[in-house]
Parts: structure tokens; sequence; C-alpha cells
């Protein structure tokens, strides 16, 4: 695996784990109520396992399982890669404190901006990359 | 392909058409027109999320996952498979778990399918941090 594969699988995976805590205390809240504010991880629910785990599982092991090309760099432009997953945590972990911060509305508007900006960074990598293996 | 992925991949497949049915059957439902039948259709909206995304798209990943990352060891191709097993099955439980009262304790609230909820909580979170647990250490360069 490669240095972003790594990264990018190892925050998708602390994701998950998160993803799944906030999801399995809403649950739980629903059965057996505790607090009527463990709904403000929702959105943090939803983002941290839609984007984070599995969007950011899916960048990294296409980054890594892609056909390379034949000269370096072989897996192209390795820079619009990384601001790809660089973008994504920040838009993830933006929306999951929005909730928090309802004085600054823009917080929200600037996370799916990050996220719509990794996915370009993203496409514009891993394009080229799709290709016949061994050309 | 590993016995534990041959699981995975076949409950992913059942969660799928099941996910489906139910997103069909709801849609009808509302369709309708009858609010006390479009009621019912609402309290089965999470389980038909959680089916799609929990027990196809997530258990999907998993089942490949275990399979196709780089090996732990020699010894432990992948991992402590006890741990892959103890996601498979809690994560499994849970949602069916889900299934069944979810919906039930949004139409009738009652007591002991709180309990039954908050079961299936624990159960689907000690099966996502079973798969942490045993795929960490197989994220590496080999």
């Amino acid at each position: 695996m490669p240095a972003l594969t790594i990264w990018s699988v190892r925050f998708a995976l602390v994701y998950l784990g998160l993803g799944f805590t906030f999801g399995a205390l809403m649950l739980w809240n629903k059965g057996l109520p505790i607090s009527g504010a463990l709904w403000s991880l929702l959105p943090a629910h939803i983002d941290f396992l839609l984007f984070g785990w599995t969007v950011q599982l899916i960048l990294g092991v296409s980054f890594w399982i892609l056909p390379r090309f034949k000269h370096p760099p072989k897996r192209g432009n390795e820079k619009l890669a990384w601001g790809a997953v660089i973008l994504l945590n920040a838009g993830v972990l933006l929306v999951a404190i929005s909730p928090f911060l309802a004085q600054l509305p823009w917080i929200l508007t600037a996370s799916r901006a990050a996220q719509l900006i990794s996915a370009l960074l993203y496409m514009l990598h891993a394009w080229p990359r799709i290709k016949p293996t061994g050309t | 392909m590993p016995p534990l992925t041959r699981w995975f991949l076949r409950s992913s497949l059942i969660f799928f058409v099941l996910a489906l049915i139910l997103g069909l059957v709801t849609t009808l439902l509302r369709e309708g027109g009858d609010p006390q039948v479009g009621a019912v259709a609402q309290a089965f909206s999470p389980v038909y999320f959680h089916l799609f995304l929990v027990g196809w798209v997530t258990q999907l990943i998993f089942g490949v996952v275990f399979w196709m990352f780089p090996k732990y060891s020699m010894e432990r191709p992948r991992g402590f498979e006890s741990l892959g097993w103890a996601s498979f099955i809690l994560l499994n439980a849970g949602l069916i778990l889900r299934a069944v009262f979810e919906p039930l304790h949004a139409l009738q609230p009652a007591a002991g399918l709180g309990w039954l909820l908050a079961l299936s909580a624990v159960l689907q979170w000690l099966g996502g941090l079973a798969f942490v647990a045993n795929t960490w250490g197989r994220v590496k360069e080999k």
C-alpha cells in the first residue's frame, strides 16, 4: 500500500469507529432515552460514515489499485490526490462541528465546498489512470 | 475467497434485496394516501437506510477488505479471524434486531422493546469495532 492509501484507510477506519459510536448512542437513546441533545450527533454520524468512511476508503483503495503508468511518477499527480484527502477530511470535520456553531452558518457551506473541491481534485488525479493496464 | 468473505458477501446480497423490497413496499404504502398507513411506512424509513448502508454497502466492504488487504503476518495472514467472525455475527445480529424492533418501537413504544433497541445498538457498535481492530494492523505497505 502507498503512503496516501495507508493514511486515508486509517482515517476511514477511525471515522467508521466514531460513526458507529455516534449511531449506537442515538439508537440507544431512541430505545432508552438519555438526552435529546444526542440528536445533534446525526450530521456527524451521516458524514463520518458516508464521506469519512465509505468515500475515503474508496478514494484510498482506488489510489492503490488503479493502473499505474510505465514511467515515474507511476501513480500520476499524487499532489492532487493528497489535496483530495486533506479537503475531504476538512469537509467532514466541519460538518461534525457545524451543529455546535450555529452562529457560524457558513461552516456547512464551507464543508460542502471542501468536499466538492476534493471530488474534483480526485477526478483530475484518477482520470488518466483509467486505462488499459501496462500502457 | 475465504469463508468469512463468502458469508459477508452473501449476507450483504440478501440485505441489498431486502432493502430494495422494503423501499418498494414503503413507497407503495405512502402513495396509498392513508395517513395511518403512511405513518407505518415512515416507521420503516430508518430500517430501509440501514439495511442498505450497513447490511449491503458496509458488509460488502468488510468482506472484500478481509479478503484483499495486505497480510497481517505469515502466520496470521488475515489477522485474528475470530475478530472477523465476531464482527460478522455481531453486525448481523444487531442489524436484524434493529430491523424488527425499531419500527415496532416507533409505532408502539414499550419498555421491553426499548431494551432490545439498546441491545441492537451495542451489538452493531461492537461489530464495527471488531472489524476496525482486526483491519488496523493490515493497513501497511506490504
